[in-house]
C-alpha cells in the first residue's frame, strides 16, 4: 500500500485528498456497529474517482467523513496536506436526494450558498452555473416544478458554483431513470472536464463507475474495507460495449459477486 | 402559477355552480326548515327560541339602526389591537425560544404552568390592572391569541428539516441569511396556521370578555338584548359573530396561499 502511494506521488504531484486508516463506528441504542474498517487510499487532482460497493456499506458515512458532517471517526483525513476540521468550501457535495430548499427557486437555492463578495455580477455568475448544467430557462422553477434529474442538475451546480476542489457526490443519479442517467453520466463527464476539478463519486453500479471512474475504489460489504483499486485506462470518450470495457465491468462483478 | 385550470371550461359553469350549490347547501337549508317548523308550529316560546323571519327581520333592524356595525367596530377594534400585539411577541418570542436552546429551557416551566389557564380566568385579574373597558379586553385577547402562535412559530422552527440544515452547514451559510431564507420560509406554514388559529381565538376571548362585562362591543350587545328579552337580537347578533369570524380566517386564508406558493395542498381522495 505504502509502495503504491509513493509511486502515485511520484508520477502525479502531492494527492487532493489523502485517507490513511479510517475506522468509523456507530453505536445504536448500545449495539456497535464498524461502518468502516481501515480506509486507506487517495485522490489526485483532476482525478475522477469512483468508490463502488454494496447498499449499506457505508459508502454514504465515508461521503460525509469527507465533507466534514461527521466529526466521530479515527484515522487520518487530509485535504492538501491539512487535516480537515468540518465542513469547508473547498469540497461541493452533491447528496443522495437533491437536498434543494423547496421554498426557494433554482436561482435562490444557488444564490444561498453562494458565496462571492462582488454583488454586482453575481446574477450572472449564478446564470452560468445554470447555463453549465443545461437548465437555462429553469432559473424561476420552483423544485417541485422540476424532474428528478433536473433537480439533481440544481444539486450539481450549488456543488460547484464556490469552485471547490473536490466534488463529493453521493449515488447523485440512483434514483433517476435508466435513460436519464445514462445521459447525466455523459453531463458529468462534460462538466467535469470543463470546470477541471476532481470528482470523488459513490456508486453501487458497476457500469457507471467504469463508464467514469479514473479510479475505482471497491468497497466490500459490512464493514467496509478495500476489496480492491482498480485503475480504469481506458480512453475516452468510453464505449459501453467495447471489449475493454466489458472486461473491466466483468472483473468488478465477479469481485463483487464473491461475497 | 396558481391559476385554477377549472376556469376554462366556461360553457361547463353554471351546472357545477348548481351543483356546488346543491352540495354545500342542503344541510344548511334542511336546517333553516327544521328550525322554522320547530318554531312556527307554537311548540316553542319565541323568547326561547325565535323563528329564522324574526331573526332575519332583528338583523336587518340591528343593522339599519346602526348598533350591530358600532358594535362589531368597537370588537374588531379590540380584536385587532389584541392579536397584533399577539402576533408580534408570538412570533418574537416564538423565533426567540425556538432558535435557542438555552432560553427555552429557561422559559419552559413559565409557559407549562400559564398555558392550561384559559384566558377569560385572567379577566378579574385584568380588569384591575386595566379597567373594565378597552384594557382588559386587549390583555384577554391578545392573552388568548399568544399561546397558539408562540407555539405554532416554535413547533414550525423544530421542525425544520435536519437535511436542509445539514445543506446550509455543508455550503456555510452565514446565519442571518440561514435563518432568513432557511428557518423563516420553512416554518412559515406552521407560524401561518398559529395566526390563523390564533384569530380564531382571539375572535371567541373578546366575545367572551365582552359577554363578562363593560358596555359596548358584539358581546355586550348581546347581554343587553337577553336583558331586554329580544332573543332575536342574540342570535341576529351570533350570526354575525359566526359571519365576522369566517371572514377573518378566509382573509387569513387568502394569506397563507399567497406567501405560501411552493407548497401543494392536498385536496382529499
Ligand atoms: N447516523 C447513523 N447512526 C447509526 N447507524 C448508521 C448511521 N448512518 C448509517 N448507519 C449505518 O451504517 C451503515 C452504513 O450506512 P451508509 O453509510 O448509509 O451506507 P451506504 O451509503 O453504503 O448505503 C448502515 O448499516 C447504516 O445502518
Ligand atoms: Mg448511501
Amino acid at each position: 500500500m505504502a509502495a503504491l502511494l509513493q509511486r502515485d506521488i511520484g508520477s502525479r504531484g502531492a494527492p487532493l485528498l489523502c485517507l490513511s486508516n479510517v475506522f468509523k463506528k456507530y453505536v445504536n441504542n448500545g449495539q456497535e456497529l464498524i461502518a468502516l474498517q481501515d480506509l486507506s487510499f487517495s485522490v489526485f487532482p483532476r482525478e475522477f474517482v469512483c468508490i463502488l460497493g454494496p447498499s449499506g456499506c457505508g459508502k454514504t458515512t465515508l461521503l460525509r467523513i469527507i465533507a466534514g458532517l461527521e466529526p466521530d471517526y479515527q484515522g487520518m483525513v487530509t485535504l492538501e496536506g491539512e487535516p480537515i476540521r468540518g465542513p469547508g468550501l473547498e469540497r461541493g457535495i452533491v447528496f443522495q436526494e437533491h437536498r434543494l430548499l423547496p421554498w426557494l427557486t433554482v436561482n435562490e437555492n444557488l444564490e444561498l450558498v453562494l458565496h462571492k463578495s462582488n454583488n454586482g455580477d453575481r446574477r450572472e455568475f449564478i446564470h452560468s452555473y445554470v447555463e453549465l448544467v443545461g437548465l437555462s430557462g429553469f432559473e424561476d422553477a420552483y423544485p417541485s416544478q422540476l424532474s428528478g434529474g433536473m433537480a439533481q442538475r440544481v444539486a450539481i451546480a450549488r456543488a460547484l458554483i464556490n469552485k471547490p476542489r473536490l466534488l463529493l457526490m453521493d449515488e447523485p443519479f440512483g434514483a433517476l431513470d435508466a435513460l436519464t442517467r445514462l445521459r447525466m453520466q455523459q453531463e458529468i463527464l462534460r462538466i467535469w472536464t470543463k470546470e477541471k476539478t476532481t470528482i470523488l463519486m459513490v456508486t453501487h453500479d458497476i457500469e457507471e463507475a467504469v463508464y467514469l471512474g479514473d479510479k475505482i475504489i471497491v468497497l466490500s460489504g459490512r464493514p467496509a474495507t478495500i476489496k480492491r483499486i482498480v485503475e480504469v485506462n481506458i480512453p475516452r470518450e468510453r464505449k459501453r460495449i467495447e471489449p475493454q470495457f466489458l472486461q473491466v465491468r466483468q472483473q468488478l462483478y465477479n469481485e463483487l459477486m464473491q461475497e | 402559477m396558481a391559476t385554477v385550470l377549472r376556469g376554462e371550461h366556461s360553457e361547463n359553469r353554471l351546472p357545477a355552480m348548481l351543483d356546488t350549490i346543491g352540495k354545500k347547501g342542503l344541510l344548511p337549508i334542511s336546517f333553516l326548515l327544521l328550525w322554522h317548523w320547530i318554531t312556527t308550529s307554537g311548540r316553542v316560546k319565541q323568547i326561547l327560541l325565535p323563528s329564522p323571519e324574526n331573526v332575519f327581520l332583528a338583523l336587518i333592524e340591528t343593522l339599519s339602526s346602526g348598533e350591530l356595525v358600532h358594535h362589531l367596530e368597537t370588537s374588531l377594534v379590540r380584536v385587532m389591537e389584541g392579536f397584533a400585539l399577539a402576533a408580534f411577541l408570538g412570533i418574537g418570542l416564538g423565533m426567540a425560544l425556538g432558535l435557542s436552546p438555552l432560553l427555552n429551557q429557561m422559559a419552559e416551566g413559565v409557559i407549562q404552568l400559564l398555558r392550561p389557564i384559559p384566558p377569560i380566568a385572567w379577566l378579574p385579574l385584568a380588569i384591575l390592572w386595566f379597567g373594565i373597558e378597552e384594557g382588559s379586553k386587549v390583555f384577554i385577547i391578545t392573552l388568548g391569541a399568544f399561546f397558539p402562535i408562540f407555539l405554532n412559530v416554535l413547533q414550525g422552527i423544530k421542525q425544520t428539516n435536519e437535511n436542509v440544515v445539514e445543506v446550509a452547514r455543508v455550503f456555510k451559510v452565514p446565519w442571518p441569511k440561514f435563518i432568513l431564507k432557511v428557518i423563516v420560509p420553512g416554518s412559515m406554514p406552521f407560524v401561518v396556521a398559529g395566526l390563523r388559529i390564533g384569530l380564531g381565538y382571539a375572535w371567541m376571548c373578546v366575545v367572551a370578555a365582552e359577554l363578562s362585562g363593560g358596555m359596548s362591543g358584539i358581546g355586550y350587545m348581546l347581554m343587553d338584548s337577553r336583558a331586554l328579552a329580544r332573543t332575536d337580537r342574540v342570535l341576529a347578533g351570533m350570526l354575525a359573530i359566526g359571519a365576522v369570524g369566517k371572514s377573518m380566517d378566509y382573509l387569513l386564508q387568502w394569506f397563507e396561499r399567497k406567501i405560501i406558493r411552493w407548497r401543494r395542498f392536498y385536496n382529499g381522495i
